[in-house]
């Protein structure tokens, strides 16, 4: 069984205003997509994605609470915990991959994005943020393949949301697959695009978590478990979903709106 | 081919095993997952009044001797909870509502409530090791938990389940407590108080610091209570803490107990492993000459 391991942070990078990513080295695998259950000490433990996969893992997270914002303020030499990976892994299914990323959730995509360019398949990324300066990984993305930007306020690239820059992008280019993760309305659109053009799509969810390892039920979408069937989810299987798009639980388990 | 099917206070189950509470069971989604793998029952999550968050994680800790919880009773509250009953119960499952309160008034009219979403039976939850307040003193109580039985009994028309802390001297007064109280059957045992410290951190593992065990580490002690209620109660007794194979199961059910409840055995082996007990259970019984569950129900007692 894969247990907590107390790390010591070897470097943080801010990478965006409001998200930063921590490096550490860890006894642990990891395959692209998968993420671990991660301590900040006296505040909380959550599920963040593998950004780097190497010898020396990382995370990226954006400060969006009390534990990240604690988080935010750690210097090297600080320890975390970390138990993990979990989950299942984004898999190349072809020659071609258009990975569709808003905000943070580049961050679970990117090594990805990396091991499928790595595997040969043509990468192609659309990446969108509200605003230039929240654009994530985009020079990582660009070394993988290729690149195209939209943001809320048109501040780089084109003006709008990343899913109608998705659109142009697979009516000009056949592509053997789709990945996406960012905000789940995002994903729904990139989903239901996906789907009317007949591609093979991969959503990477986000749940409030508690165990991390499939037994508290806290992660719940329909009959299935974030951190135990997903976090990746088929296009085929988010079809089904009533409530993909629509509902996550609170921390009570009360259903309530995305 | 040995029968499998049981039957606790009229509560018919096609086979003796049952989800534990606190596991899968905040959703409707995930118990009726669970049935469909095999459990013959499922158990709520514990529902309480009103919405609960529960504790600040980190709320579970895997250890060697397995697994530490404090994950403080979150639920949706039995109002909202109805749609996850009905839920499991449309695809066919056999739900036993787990209820807690602050106290008897509160029991019972969570109880009521379970009750009218058509749950087979109410699983009282006395015995939460680390939510304060909230059935943690109730099992320190022989006269609480009669009262508390009683004051649900008074309520329901379906069988009432004290579920029974093994944190106490003699765990088989309270179950003769419950029996006085009214109570159809006994569940034994909750989770036993515990800690873990992380080291490096100089800090308990958990948020709230303390937690309760399940898992393999407490099965001895589980199936001792068991037999111990057994030896002084007339009603049925469902077995819980650490089963995790068919043998562990045919502890309990020697020990006395009618059925065994299942939790942390899901980290080891799956959804699957309410059908491999059920198996192993089967080819067990087979070589020991018992053509059903009932006949081996308190074979250990000399």
């Amino acid at each position: 069984m894969p247990r907590m391991q107390v790390v010591p942070l070897l470097e943080i990078v801010r990478e965006t205003p409001t998200t930063m990513t921590y490096r550490f080295r860890g006894d642990l695998g990891g395959t692209p997509g998968q993420f671990l259950m991660v301590w900040i000490p006296r505040y909380d433990e959550l599920p963040m994605a593998l950004s780097y996969l190497g010898a020396v893992k990382g995370i990226t997270v954006r400060d969006y609470g009390d534990a990240t914002h604690a988080l935010a303020a750690f210097t090297a030499g600080d320890r975390i915990g970390v138990r993990g990976p979990y989950g299942n892994a984004f898999q190349l299914e072809g020659p071609s991959v258009l990975a569709v990323g808003g905000g943070s959730g580049m961050a679970s995509m990117i090594a990805a994005i990396e091991a499928f360019a790595q595997q040969g398949a043509r990468v192609v990324t659309a990446v969108g943020a509200r605003t230039a300066a929240e654009l994530l990984f985009v020079e990582r993305a660009n070394a993988a393949g290729e690149i195209h930007i939209a943001t809320d306020d048109g501040s780089r690239g084109s003006a709008g949301f990343v899913p109608a820059l998705a659109e142009k992008l697979v009516a000009r280019e056949s592509f053997a697959q789709v990945i996406t993760c960012g905000p789940e309305k995002m994903m729904a659109a990139v989903v239901d695009l996906a789907r009317q053009k007949g591609l093979p799509v991969q959503a990477s969810l986000e749940r409030y978590m508690k165990c991390g390892i499939g037994i508290c039920d806290a992660c719940a979408l329909d009959d299935k478990l974030v951190c135990w069937d997903g976090p990746i989810f088929t296009g085929d299987q988010l079809a089904k979903s009533e409530e993909f798009g629509r509902y996550r639980r609170d921390k009570s388990g009360r259903r309530v709106p995305v | 081919m040995v029968d499998l099917r049981t039957e606790i206070a009229g509560v018919a189950l096609r086979n003796p095993t049952m989800l534990a509470s606190g596991f899968l069971d905040e959703t409707g989604g995930s118990m009726a997952r669970v049935y469909q793998a095999g459990a013959g029952a499922v158990v709520t999550k514990s529902v309480g009044p009103q919405p609960r968050e529960g504790y600040p994680n980190p709320t579970i800790v895997e250890l060697d001797a397995g697994l530490l919880n404090a994950v403080g009773l979150p639920n949706p509250g039995v109002i909202e909870y109805e749609h996850e009953v009905k839920r499991a119960q449309a695809a066919g499952a056999v739900v036993i509502g787990s209820v807690y309160g602050k106290d008897a008034d509160e029991y019972a009219a969570v109880a009521a409530k379970m009750s009218t979403y058509g749950v087979q039976a109410i699983e009282l939850n006395l015995s939460c090791p680390h939510a304060k307040g909230l059935g943690t003193e109730i099992a320190q109580d022989e006269a609480a938990v009669r009262d508390f039985t009683r004051e649900v009994k008074d309520v329901v028309d379906i069988p009432v389940f004290p579920k029974l802390s093994p944190n106490v001297q003699d765990i088989a007064k309270f179950a003769v407590a419950a029996e006085e109280g009214g109570a159809d059957g006994i569940v034994a045992i909750n989770t036993m108080k515990a800690m873990a410290i992380t080291p490096e951190l100089k800090m308990p593992s958990l948020a709230n610091r303390f937690g309760g065990l399940s898992g393999p580490a407490i099965r001895p002690i589980g199936v001792r209570a068991v037999y111990d209620i057994c030896e002084k109660v007339h009603i049925p007794v469902i077995g819980v803490g650490g089963v995790g194979s068919g043998r562990d199961a045919l502890e309990y059910i020697m020990a006395g107990a009618s059925a065994v409840q299942v939790g942390t055995a899901i980290l080891s082996r799956g959804l699957g492993v309410f059908d491999e007990i059920t198996k192993e259970m089967a080819s067990l019984l087979e070589e020991a000459g018992f053509q059903s569950v009932p006949e081996a129900i308190g074979v250990a007692h000399a």
